[in-house]
């Protein structure tokens, strides 16, 4: 059962807190694919400012000196996911809108969002330097340790206190986003707009809010996923420039614009890349007398060596643009 | 070419002038041999965006293709690699690989033959993938570890450098005929992202294949064209004048290349053929109902356009005499070509080459410029009693990537049909 024990801890738990931050990720690139028709490159960039004005708000927390159950990074982040949200909206205002205004191409403003990408990263680096920093360094990261001796393992599973946020967090989003969408008059105004621009606004929509709404909703979800990423790993300047990338793929295989279908892109991503990086030769090992010798020894049993995960979700994205152009959903295309 | 194009490129020549003044004339010959190797880059992007409207964000895969495939050709032989069962092992890998590939199509067209159809042909021929794949993979990993062990790489083939080059072209462009068959069909954004990881694949795989392209190991040094810098000193030059006379030589070169490839661009698209492209980047519905094969005729001007990105990439290689695989980000290979082309303007082969000349000098001058005014501010701050700024040198090369990203936003702001834009003829 040990190996049942390490399997969750591998895939499950990776799977999940990976594919929770690509789907964090990937709602908020949809959500502006659905709304402003085109694709945020800056998004990734605004994940990694989520996480820094997380860190700084965790860094002046810390030097109050005020003992909490949670790690700093954590009891911020509301307030953070707010002030990020305030600083993307003002990236719309000084760079998107006034493209939007002249009438430009979805095409114009996804170069625009790549300038506000180098911008973004230029600042940070600025600013932040490329040293490589840690939200732990004042305080330990707690490790939750699951007994599963009622299933015969003599290893316990592992948990950390971020990913088992993360995981706790994402759902609540996710919850609160389903309620939100389908219950109050500005989500359904945000689902009208998503379908038909047009529509929407002859019927009396305040395209100006959801605008707006898209951008909090966008920002904050941003830096949720950025905060948890660099309590998970560590933050760096180029954190989630690598993983855009990812969360594209995870947004366009639900379908752009498909608020559901990136979360479950999202997921579908993130275990699939753990589950191609996966080493099963750990299954193997105890049959070593039954099977042959040649798959027992092996030095690695993975799918993909772990240098290629990155081309896992791009795998996963031709195939699904080659056989449903418009994702498992039905995406909108601009 | 209109009045205001040619006092854009006299102001950017005296500008080049100046900076040769400041900064040295060895020094600004080698931004300008680069500058125009990025120029052969941005006009096969002027090609893809200007003439048809393609969003390619796999100008970097194509860069490293055309690199690879010089390093390749040119590097000298490696023996110990052809002496060793190498070769042997490779063509077994290879035989693999074309068998995975017999097997795939078998199956599917055997269960074509059946008439068996829908999600069970698919999982059948994904299972035949896997199996393939697994198939190739037994053979290539233990010939890849022996050739690294054995003879590190596979080496060249020691031909002169301007078949390196045509081979770069030739490469980028079989690289992009791949990519523009699984992705030409998808429209703008989504071809955008689609390239884009297409881009990183084959970074991923030009960085870790060693036995190929010696991954992070890095090939050098990779042969010029012309007489290298050593060659003058060893004809009694210093060392300052044998990098003027070399790198001279190679922008000579570079010179005759990029006239012959801008002659060349201009004549097509001036053309019926050019005409038909414009046609179909403004209206591909219409151009489709004149009977003109859109899918077919985007292919020919992404291949088109990326033959010059793998050839510009193996100009970049050669004259860098490096090739190293981790040195290729996104931003300086991808984004800034497309921040050449927007600001320089799209749609003109000359404003492509305007963009690519002036933004890399952009690009570069940003860092010794703002290398200048942070060492201001820090005096004047160590002059009131302020603690000095750490790390200026870090800090003032990444201002590069902003500014680049400030020129771009502003340009897409105030001029967003570039500074030389796209001259529109009225067909009578």
């Amino acid at each position: 059962m040990d190996i049942l024990v390490f399997m969750l801890n591998k895939i499950a738990i990776s799977g999940l807190v990976i594919g929770s931050i690509y789907a964090l990720g990937a709602v908020g690139v949809t959500l502006v694919a659905g709304i402003l028709r085109f694709s945020h490159f800056a998004h990734g960039d605004v994940m990694t400012m989520g996480a820094f004005v997380s860190f700084i708000l965790a860094s002046l927390l810390a030097a109050t000196g005020i003992g909490l159950p949670f790690a700093t990074g954590i009891v911020v982040l509301p307030l953070a996911m707010i002030l990020t949200a305030i600083i993307v909206y003002g990236f719309d205002l000084a760079f998107y809108r006034p493209l939007r205004r002249r009438g430009a191409r979805p095409i114009t403003l996804l170069i625009a969002s790549i300038g506000v990408t180098m911008m973004l990263q230029g600042v940070l680096r600025l600013f932040g330097g490329t040293a490589t920093r840690s939200f732990f360094e004042t305080e330990p990261k707690l490790i939750y340790r699951i007994d599963m001796s009622w299933l015969g393992a003599t290893r316990p599973l592992t948990v950390t206190q971020p990913q088992a946020a993360m995981i706790i967090l994402t759902l609540v989003a996710v919850l609160v986003l389903h309620l939100f969408l389908s219950r109050s008059r500005l989500g359904k105004a945000m689902r009208a707009m998503s379908d038909n621009p047009d529509l929407a606004q002859v019927s009396g929509i305040n395209t100006q809010l959801v605008v707006r709404m898209t951008w909090f909703i966008a920002g904050a979800l941003a830096c949720l996923a950025g905060t948890m990423l660099a309590l998970d790993v560590q933050l760096k300047p180029d954190l989630a420039f690598n993983i855009i990338l990812p969360i594209f793929a995870a947004a366009v295989v639900g379908g752009l614009g498909q608020t559901y279908g990136a979360i479950v892109g999202g997921f579908l991503v993130g275990f699939a890349e753990t589950l191609a990086v996966f080493d099963w030769s750990v299954l193997v090992k105890p049959l070593a007398g039954i099977l042959p010798d040649f798959i027992t020894s092996a030095p690695s049993l993975a799918l993909v060596p772990s240098e290629y995960k990155l081309t896992v979700s791009f795998a996963i994205l031709v195939l699904v643009l080659l056989s449903r152009p418009t994702g498992i959903f039905k995406g909108v295309s601009t | 070419m209109t009045a205001r194009a040619f006092t854009l490129f006299g102001t950017l020549i005296v500008l080049i002038f100046l900076i040769g003044l400041w900064q040295g004339t060895a020094n600004v010959l080698l931004l300008s041999v680069t500058s125009l190797a990025y120029a052969l880059i941005a006009l096969g992007l002027n090609i893809q965006f200007g003439y048809g409207g393609l969003f390619n964000l796999a100008v970097m895969g194509m860069l490293m293709l055309g690199a690879m495939a010089t390093t390749l050709i040119s590097m000298p032989i490696n023996m110990s690699f052809w002496d060793s069962d190498g070769p042997y092992l490779l063509l077994r890998a290879i035989g693999a690989a074309i068998a995975g590939g017999v097997l795939v199509f078998a199956v599917r067209w055997g269960l074509k033959r059946l008439g068996v159809g829908g999600t069970f042909t698919f999982w059948i021929t994904l299972l035949a993938w896997l199996f393939a794949y697994i198939f190739y993979r037994t053979q290539i990993d233990p010939a890849a570890l022996y050739i690294e062990q054995k003879a590190g790489w596979v080496g060249g083939l020691g031909l002169p450098v301007w078949l390196g080059w045509a081979a770069g072209a030739v490469f980028a462009a079989l690289g992009a005929l791949v990519i523009g068959r699984v992705s030409l069909g998808l429209r703008s954004d989504y071809l955008a992202i689609a390239t884009i990881g297409m881009s990183e694949i084959i970074r991923a795989f030009v960085k870790n294949m060693d036995w190929l392209t010696r991954g992070t190991l890095t090939v050098t040094p990779v042969p010029w064209p012309v007489p290298t810098p050593q060659y003058f000193q060893e004809l009694g030059a210093d060392t300052t004048a044998s990098f003027v006379y070399a790198r001279g030589g190679f922008l000579l070169v570079l010179l005759v290349l990029v006239a012959v490839v801008l002659f060349g661009i201009e004549r097509v698209y001036r053309g019926p053929w050019g005409r038909m492209m414009r046609a179909i980047r403004d209206n591909h519905i219409a151009a489709a109902s004149m009977g003109k094969d859109v899918t077919r005729r985007q292919l020919e001007l992404f291949v088109l356009g990326s033959a010059l990105m793998g050839l510009g990439g193996a100009v970049l290689a050669s004259f860098s005499r490096l090739f190293d695989p981790a040195g290729y980000i996104p931003i300086n290979h991808t984004f800034l070509i497309w921040v050449m082309v927007i600001v320089g303007g799209a749609g003109n082969s000359f404003g492509a080459l305007f963009g690519a000349v002036f933004i890399y000098f952009v690009w570069m001058m940003s860092d010794p410029v703002s290398h200048t005014i942070f060492e201001w501010v820090n005096s004047l701050s160590l002059s009131i009693g302020w603690p000095a700024i750490p790390e200026i040198d870090a800090r003032s090369s990444q201002m590069r990537v902003f500014v680049l990203g400030l020129v771009i936003t502003l340009a897409l702001r105030f001029a967003p049909r570039g500074l030389i834009p796209e001259i529109i003829r009225r067909e009578r």
